[in-house]
């Protein structure tokens, strides 16, 4: 019985968070191509079309896939450290991208420890560069994310569930077909997407590992035609293509997105059985291989960048308390947006299916042609240099709230599932419902959400360097002036200070989320 | 007194019309074939489906229209009673406040309400820590303190054993008489009908039918009622 | 939202209350002129002991991104100067028309003469592959000598970078028609290609590669900062590309002699002294006191490639395609 006592109401804030989303994304493509119209694309943009296709769902093929046996292992096993791998699992995805790469080239790089291994072991040496190299990176930085929205997957199966199994005595392959594959189907097209959708406007990655102008991808050919070619109507045609690739990804992910129908349990913590023999040695190789992965760049970003801690220039502290500000108010904003968005989607009120459209959107957003189009819309009404910070705040709010939106749209779903009749016929009033259902019920996905979206707007250039006056910088566009002016070991220790500044942040709302979560 | 005016609930596969009427302070069972519509039929009273066409009244008014919430009516589903993450203090003062608030006043409420329903020192306690006759009586308190004047169960003891859920019909016999609710219970279970009923409304082949006395109605049962019991046709 | 607004609130406060009586000179250029060890700090202090006025330095990312700025802002920009460009962009900027002519007279001390009415050089620096002297001892002495070599190079996208597009510039300004050739000789050299050039040389010194492409002063970075002279740049036969640094006057400015006192002291001593040593390129005018110590170490190559920014923008577009071409497969 789906239907309804009474039609429903709109849902306000959810309706405002989607009109913002839209006029960041779709508004400010429009900006562009209203000041300069649209332009035929040219062969060079089809062959990057088709690479950035390729790459991309290469990528989140191999990125989804290799997280289901570590996502899986890490919820049936327990081990001391487990806790801190999880949240490490944060670090690669936050990092900026040419800081994450200079971890991933100590490692896997011509000049890597890998590669000294293997020599001194008289093999011949690999090369990271070549499309290869591009899966590797886009793996190293994805892998973690889809493995935490997975393990979500995991740990959202009602306890009860498994204690019928094992009362059954379901064989492991019956309770995977059963059990797990369920939520598989449901999970894996939307971390599928969300990976998917971003390796889309993946750029420095693909171009510095790709070795060449084949690895040209269209978030570059949009940099192109707005930095050197100025050419803003070529740049809005080719942002409007990426922004059909992403709905035709939607349309796709909303075909295969299915709720798990698990129905809800007591709120006991799961309890995967944890089969012994083979299956605990497999396990046991999968967690340790992509800890290895993970965990070995960052370590030799951490000893790149420890000698100049000593010597960083006075500048820094200024620059980073400003990222911190900017971290603080479009994670607010963000998470806000998102919630708003995903318990509108969950109830499917009127017009669900257009706030699911503007939560991804952002995912497919070229923050350049974000922060042209701002700049293009709001120059006739102040000074770029007094909007730097508010277009920072929005941009990089807009640009995170995917990532809160994806982890929070499944268990609203199953919070409205379950509760929603129970909320409705205590009459429950808005606040009390937020205070004492929502909030505590979301407060996993929640904290999860806003580690991800203060630690990304910490660390992303975004449009920042389109508005920047004398006295604005942030931390990473100081550390790109750093790099810019040969000052690599200072970059390097401002990178570490960078790395441990999102990684806190992270830590402090993913803990603050789990703290509150229930049982 | 409850009226269902030429109500008609429809989904696709499935229809199921009602034109009857429950006195007030009546305590009445819902029997019937799995998949006739018992719940969706409690569901509609308690305002989470939406009937095709008529009326549904109370004391006269319609409240066809009515939010959830603002009806009279207090429902117990299969499951799902209870906030997993909130205490049972919690889960009870929601049914008093709905703003959430927890004053002296709604404390003391809360712990008579426990105490009225065996439950005394749980207070603390979250669900999941709880027997299954332990939470159906937490639901149960709850009802008493919002004290609507419809109680709707929608089986909320059918997974519990036949002696403990003896216990809970007299529990919701003395909810019923303290708040003088008028009572619809589905079941399955003639039993329960008959020791808890005094009126038993048939719901089958797409009728809920008007309430009849329950010791007359199964004593001469119609042949609906017949099939379901399995006594064939006599 | 708050913090937003009170950051918006503090920065709008700040501008007002700086502009209240002095006459404020902004200057566009790109980040690294303007960091604490760029030589914005130094040329700020000495402009401002003379000009009575505030010299306000607005940074917008690299060169290639002033000159996106300045079209999108137009007639409407608050900036009186534009510095960063390079010859490779000046045909572009000037053909937007905001420009005005700069009517200095002082004279530059470029290897190649160098004259363009709209625009006044201030650094310049020849394109040169770096390498490690102890890792490589005898480098390719040519892009010939290089493509034959299994030498493995950094370089960057001449579609996102300066240096990228001064590669591109330099092997057609050596080469002309034959330069498809060299490319399709250089594609097993390269390794990557990165965005920009802090990409490439940051991987460069990771040891991803033999050599980077940067600029024959790049080593005296690394002499003078580091004290480290394991880095030198390799002198090519063919000669090497100049990159050319310059300013303007925006025609739009409402401080048109502040503008012209500013062009005139990019000139001077005052300014020229402060950029081999923090801009690590050539002065444009030689100071009297000559150059830092440790830039005589530095190649001095004998031929100077430069293209007028006239055929250096006709010719970019067929050979960015040949280099797209040569490199894709």
């Amino acid at each position: 019985m789906a239907s309804r006592a009474r039609p429903l109401t709109l849902p306000v804030g959810a309706a405002l968070a989607a009109a913002l989303l839209g006029a960041m994304t779709l508004g400010t493509v429009g900006a562009v191509a209203l000041h300069a119209g649209t332009a035929p694309i040219g062969p060079a943009d089809w062959s990057a079309l088709r690479f950035t296709l390729l790459q991309a769902a290469l990528s989140a093929l191999l990125s989804t896939a290799l997280a289901i046996p570590v996502a899986r292992a890490l919820a049936r096993r327990r081990f001391p450290g487990r806790g801190l791998l999880i949240t490490l699992m944060g670090a690669p995805f936050l990092l900026p991208v040419i800081v994450a790469i200079l971890g991933l080239l100590a490692i896997f790089g011509r000049g890597g420890t890998l590669n000294q291994l293997l020599t001194s072991a008289g093999l011949p040496p690999i090369s990271p560069y070549g499309l290869h190299g591009v899966l590797l990176a886009h793996v190293f930085l994805n892998l973690p994310l889809a493995t935490r929205m997975l393990l979500q997957g995991w740990q959202a199966i009602p306890a009860e569930r498994f204690r019928l199994a094992r009362a059954l005595a379901l064989t492991p392959a019956a309770q995977f077909r059963h059990l797990e594959l369920p939520m598989l189907r449901a999970t894996l097209p939307g971390a599928f997407l969300t990976i998917f959708t971003l390796c889309l406007a993946s750029f420095a990655t693909a171009l510095t590992l790709g070795g060449g102008p084949a690895a040209t991808t269209v978030e570059l050919a949009i940099y192109q035609a707005l930095r050197f070619d100025f050419a803003p109507d070529r740049a809005a045609t080719l942002a409007l293509i990426q922004f059909a690739l992403t709905t035709a990804a939607l349309l796709a992910g909303w075909a295969l997105i299915r709720d798990t129908s698990f129905g809800a349990g007591l709120g006991r913590l799961p309890e995967l059985p944890a089969p012994k023999g083979w299956r605990k040695a497999l396990d046991a190789t999968a967690i340790t291989l992509a800890a290895a992965f993970l965990i070995l760049p960052l370590a030799a970003l951490v000893a790149r960048g420890l000698p100049g801690l000593t010597t960083l220039p006075q500048g820094l502290i200024e620059a980073t308390a400003r990222s911190l500000a900017i971290a603080l108010a479009s994670t607010a904003l963000a998470t806000t947006a998102a919630l708003a968005l995903a318990l509108a989607t969950a109830r499917r009120a009127p017009g669900h299916r257009l706030y699911d459209t503007a939560a991804t959107f952002p995912l497919a957003a070229s923050s350049l042609v974000i922060g042209t189009g701002l700049f293009l819309a709001l120059r006739p009404y102040a000074s770029p240099s007094d909007l730097a910070i508010p277009v920072t705040i929005a941009t990089n709010g807009t640009l995170a709230l995917p990532y809160s939106y994806r982890l929070l749209a499944p268990p609203a779903r199953a919070l409205h599932a379950d509760y929603s009749r129970l909320t409705a016929s205590l009459a429950l009033t808005p606040m009390a419902r937020l205070r004492l259902v929502t909030l505590p019920q979301l407060a996993r996905p929640l904290g999860f959400g806003a580690g991800i979206t203060a630690a990304l707007s910490l660390g992303d250039l975004g449009v920042i360097t389109l508005f920047a006056g004398q006295t604005n910088a942030t931390l990473p566009l100081y550390i790109h002036s750093l790099m810019g002016s040969y000052r690599m070991e200072q970059a390097a220790a401002a990178s570490l200070l960078l790395l441990a500044l999102s990684f806190t942040l992270f830590a402090l709302f993913d803990g603050i989320g789990r703290r509150h979560a229930p049982a | 007194m409850l009226q269902l005016d030429h109500l008609v609930l429809a989904a696709p596969g499935f229809r199921l019309a009602a034109d009857l009427t429950v006195p007030q302070g009546a305590r009445t069972a819902l029997i019937g074939p799995s998949g006739a519509g018992k719940s969706t039929l409690l569901n509609a009273i308690a305002g989470f489906t939406a009937p095709q066409s008529g009326r549904i009244l109370w004391q006269v008014q319609d409240i066809t229209a009515k939010d959830p919430g603002q009806r009279p009516v207090t429902i117990l589903f299969q499951d799902q009673n209870l906030f997993p993450h909130l205490t049972l203090e919690r889960n009870l003062a929601l049914g008093l406040a709905p703003d959430g608030s927890l004053s002296p006043d709604i404390r003391a409420r809360v712990e008579q309400a426990l105490h009225r329903t065996g439950l005394d020192g749980l207070a603390q306690r979250k669900p999941a820590q709880l027997s299954g006759g332990q939470q159906g009586r937490a639901a149960l308190a709850r009802a008493l303190l919002r004290a609507r004047p419809l109680l709707l169960l929608d089986e909320p003891f059918a997974a519990l054993g036949p002696a403990l859920k003896q216990d809970m019909l007299a529990l919701v016999a003395e909810v019923a008489a303290e708040t003088g609710a008028t009572v619809l219970m589905v079941t399955h279970d003639p039993q329960d009908a008959k020791a808890f009923a005094d009126l038993t409304i048939l719901v089958a082949d797409g009728q809920a039918h008007p309430p009849q006395g329950t010791a007359a109605l199964f004593a001469h049962p119609p042949q609906a009622l017949a099939d379901y019991l399995g006594q064939g046709g006599s | 939202m708050k913090t937003s607004i009170l950051a918006l609130g503090l920065a709008t406060a700040a501008t007002a209350a700086v502009a209240q009586d002095k006459p404020v000179l902004t200057v566009l250029t790109y980040d690294s002129f303007t960091a604490e060890w760029g030589p914005g700090p130094a040329v700020e202090k000495a402009f401002e002991e003379s000009c009575a006025c505030d010299l306000q330095f607005v940074a917008a990312g690299d060169g290639a991104a002033l000159l996106s700025r300045i079209q999108m802002e137009g007639a409407a920009s608050d900036a009186d100067i534009l510095l960063g460009l390079d010859t490779n962009l000046t045909a572009a900027a000037t053909a937007t028309g905001l420009f005005a002519p700069h009517g200095q007279t002082w004279q530059n001390t470029l290897p190649v003469p160098f004259a363009d009415p709209n625009f006044v050089p201030f650094d310049w620096g020849w394109f040169a592959f770096v390498h490690d002297k102890a890792k490589l001892p005898e480098p390719p002495t040519s892009f010939e000598d290089l493509a034959a070599s299994d030498v493995k190079i950094l370089i960057q996208d001449p579609r996102s970078s300066t240096p990228g597009l001064g590669l591109l510039m330099w092997v057609k300004a050596a080469y002309g028609d034959r330069a498809p050739d060299i490319w399709a000789g250089l594609a097993d050299n390269i390794v990557t290609v990165t965005p920009g050039w802090s990409e490439a040389y940051g991987l460069f010194l990771e040891g991803e590669a033999d050599m980077v492409l940067s600029y024959t002063t790049s080593p005296a970075y690394h002499l003078i900062a580091e004290e480290d002279a394991s880095k030198a740049a390799a002198p090519f036969t063919e000669g090497h590309y100049l990159q050319v640094e310059v300013a303007g006057k925006l025609a739009a400015t409402d401080q048109p002699e502040l503008a012209d006192a500013f062009l005139a002291f990019i000139g001077t001593d005052a300014f020229q002294s402060v950029i081999p040593t923090t801009n690590w390129m050539y002065p444009a005018v030689t100071p009297a006191a000559g150059l830092p110590a440790g830039f005589e170490t530095l190649i001095q190559p004998e031929t100077s490639l430069l293209l007028t920014p006239d055929e250096a923008a006709s010719a970019r577009d067929a050979a960015l395609a040949e280099w797209q071409a040569a490199l894709a497969r």
